[in-house]
């Protein structure tokens, strides 16, 4: 097993499908020879030729219309979007087209297409390149949504994503590209799309959550166990479908629970987990669940990042009002 | 001191003349049916030519009918067809099975020629999932209704064929209006830019619903926005189907022979509404304008022409027609026969895998539908 980052896991992830499957290409702006912006598709183009990894004009919805093409013809596209916040240009092509393929058609056709999009605060991007938009693409029907949160779940869960035969959009946190390293197997793994998975297990708490908030909500546990709390950490994972049946189980054990997104408050997906934890474990609840966001302002100027995205401090501010409710 | 800042430093009106010139309109057909351009006549057998008039006068026929079955309510969603045969029916003509179709919203016919059945065509109408469910070795994919999305699909598509050794092309539709999308330039940059098979067709028919073509763009043709891609630019006078066939054919030539896409821009007509769905075009268009251009009809011309040549007479026109009624008459049954839609139905064309979620809504939906 080798150490490493969420990016180089990233790698060895399309690394192994472009090896496995011939149908796999994986285009965009600057992944070619460049090996893209955060080297993500480093030497791939050497490995397996520009006719599998090829750059592309600089025009996200074609690169949109590519992929649907591509996949129209039985290839199996692993397109990427420089940055998520650039899904606006190419909102057509995912939620318009891809994602309704198989549904318009009656099976007859489907969109076999991975797309890549790095997103996330805290590393003092320009406009528009960090925003978290993931409340959008989960409220289309026909898409699946999945959100890393280590190099081991990135590797599987892209695995898993690419040979999907529906849409994924692969959402990659620039924080957390190369902030640690941890055990990621050489050989190939997958991890099934819509399953959460249990980061910390405990008793009087459960935090949901997903992307650079799980680590947060890591630190904010172990901050509260120091104050007599046992708290569990649910990692999403995939936020559309939702992985209902573990939210359900980890708050019927805790009775409590808050739910944690960096995207603001009317975005994201935080009110849907709180929803569907209302409809179905209502009984179970000794307190309501709070949601630990960032403010319903336009994505912060850089400078005003660090006062502005959710941290482990407002998770565990949070956590103790619902723990002394 | 002197300044030449007063002297015009380009000679801009030039460029805009020199520009036009490249874009003259190809006509093979005048209006009387005669020919005008031997040298670009196309290559068609006896049998062709009456194939392609067959399908024109059949077409012409389908319209009607479906113009007077949705105002029956027999059918839904209708754009009408009238006037652009040439257009849609001759550059259909010239593609071969393997070659793969992107039709707008107004393109049904070219799918059916290309072998959609015709229940299915109506059933696309009328909004059941059937109509869509393309038979298996029919290369359309169903009418795009998002404006400009099928041409950058067509690239990808395009793309695909180059990648796969293909010698065959992706052709896709839209009309006068929808050369001012994004996805327009996107979609003929892209194929441009990859050297891909790809036939690029505008059906100028100057109106996108009730704005005239003038009010879409400045430039004097739409072929021309071709130079923007690097691509070749054809005007053909698209009431003429041996110019149309003869453009299309050569694009894919080309094409296929690896010389990249071409973008065809063909100067058309709808003598109906935009859709059935209450647009009236009087409100925006002038009887001289239709006069004008009824005169045009590719019909006439493509009738007068081969009647000249004996190949087309009055009992072949009304076997034609007969034909086209009894089959719309069929395929109407045939399409009032499908089952109705359930929500299951719709629930299980979603993912290949249902997901949670939807695995629970289908427990639900088939108690109600099983009430």
């Amino acid at each position: 097993m080798a150490q490493l980052t969420m990016i180089q896991a990233i790698t060895e992830a399309m690394r192994t499908e472009l090896k496995n499957d011939e149908n796999v290409v994986v285009f965009g702006e600057d992944v070619g020879a460049n090996g893209g912006v955060f080297r993500a598709t480093e030497n791939l183009q050497k490995e397996f030729g520009e006719e599998r990894v090829f750059d592309t004009p600089l025009a996200e919805s074609g690169i949109g219309g590519l992929a649907i093409g591509l996949s129209l013809q039985g290839f199996r596209p692993v397109m990427e979007i420089q940055f998520f916040g650039f899904l606006y240009e190419v909102m057509d092509s995912v939620s318009g087209q891809m994602a309704r393929m198989r549904y318009r058609s009656g099976g007859r056709y489907n969109s076999a297409v991975t797309i890549r999009l790095p997103f996330g605060g805290g590393v003092h991007t320009p406009e528009m390149h960090a925003d978290s938009l993931e409340g959008l693409v989960a409220q289309q029907p026909g898409l699946k949504v999945v959100i890393p949160s280590s190099p081991y779940d990135a590797k599987g869960l892209l695995i898993s994503a690419i040979r999907d035969n529906d849409p994924v959009i692969f959402l990659e946190h620039m924080k957390l590209y190369r902030s640690f390293r941890e055990e990621v197997p050489e050989e190939e793994y997958t991890i099934p799309l819509g399953k959460a998975a249990v980061k910390r297990e405990g008793k009087d708490l459960s935090i949901i959550t997903y992307g650079a908030m799980v680590r947060e909500s890591l630190k904010a546990a172990e901050e509260l166990e120091k104050e007599g709390f046992s708290v569990e950490v649910v990692d999403l994972r995939s936020i559309a479908p939702l992985d209902v049946e573990t939210i359900v189980a980890s708050v019927e054990k805790t009775g409590r629970a808050i739910v944690v997104q960096e995207a603001q408050k009317q975005a994201g997906i935080a009110a849907s987990v709180v929803a569907e934890i209302t409809e179905r474990a209502i009984l179970s609840l000794d307190a309501p669940v709070l949601r630990v966001t960032a403010a319903d302002t336009v994505f912060a100027f850089s400078e005003a990042e660090q006062v502005w995205l959710p941290n482990y401090k407002d998770i565990m501010e949070t956590a103790k009002k619902v723990l002394t409710f | 001191m002197a300044t030449k800042s007063n002297q015009a430093k380009f000679d801009v009106k030039k460029q805009l003349e020199v520009v036009e010139e490249q874009f003259q309109t190809l006509q093979i057909l005048n209006e009387e049916g005669e020919i005008v351009n031997e040298a670009a006549m196309p290559d068609l057998t006896d049998e062709q030519l009456q194939e392609l008039m067959k399908r024109m006068v059949y077409t012409r026929i389908l319209d009607q009918r479906s113009i007077s079955l949705n105002r029956q309510g027999r059918l839904g969603f209708y754009a009408p067809t009238a006037g652009q045969e040439a257009s849609q029916l001759a550059s259909q003509y010239a593609l071969e099975k393997e070659d793969f179709i992107l039709p707008g919203y107004r393109d049904v016919p070219q799918l059916i020629w290309h072998g959609l059945p015709l229940y299915q065509a109506f059933l696309f109408s009328r909004g059941h999932f059937k109509g869509n469910q393309i038979p298996e070795g029919v290369n359309v994919i169903s009418p795009q209704i998002i404006i400009g999305a099928q041409y950058v699909q067509a690239a990808g598509v395009a793309l695909g064929m180059k990648k796969r050794g293909a010698k065959s092309v992706a052709v896709t539709y839209t009309g006068d209006g929808g050369t001012s999308q994004g996805d327009f330039y996107e979609g003929i940059n892209f194929a441009g830019a990859f050297k891909a098979p790809a036939i690029f067709i505008i059906q100028n028919n100057r109106f996108a619903i009730s704005t005239p073509v003038e009010k879409q763009s400045a430039v004097s043709s739409l072929a021309q926005k071709a130079v923007a891609a690097g691509i070749p630019g054809i005007q053909v006078d698209g009431m003429d189907a041996l110019a149309v066939y003869s453009a299309v054919k050569e694009a894919r030539e080309r094409a296929i022979n690896g010389e990249g896409p071409t973008l065809i821009e063909t100067l058309t007509y709808r003598y109906g509404p935009h859709t059935m769905a209450g647009d009236d075009p009087t409100r925006y268009r002038t009887s001289d304008l239709d006069n004008e251009w009824e005169l045009k009809d590719p019909l006439v011309r493509f009738r007068k022409f081969l009647e000249g040549k004996k190949l087309w007479n009055e009992e072949m026109e009304n076997k034609t027609i007969e034909q086209a009624k009894d089959d719309i008459k069929e395929a109407i049954k045939k399409a009032d026969a499908e089952p109705k839609q359930k929500v299951t139905d719709l629930i299980s064309n979603m993912y290949e895998e249902m997901p949670n979620n939807l695995v629970e809504q289908y427990e639900i939906y088939k108690e109600k539908e099983s009430k």
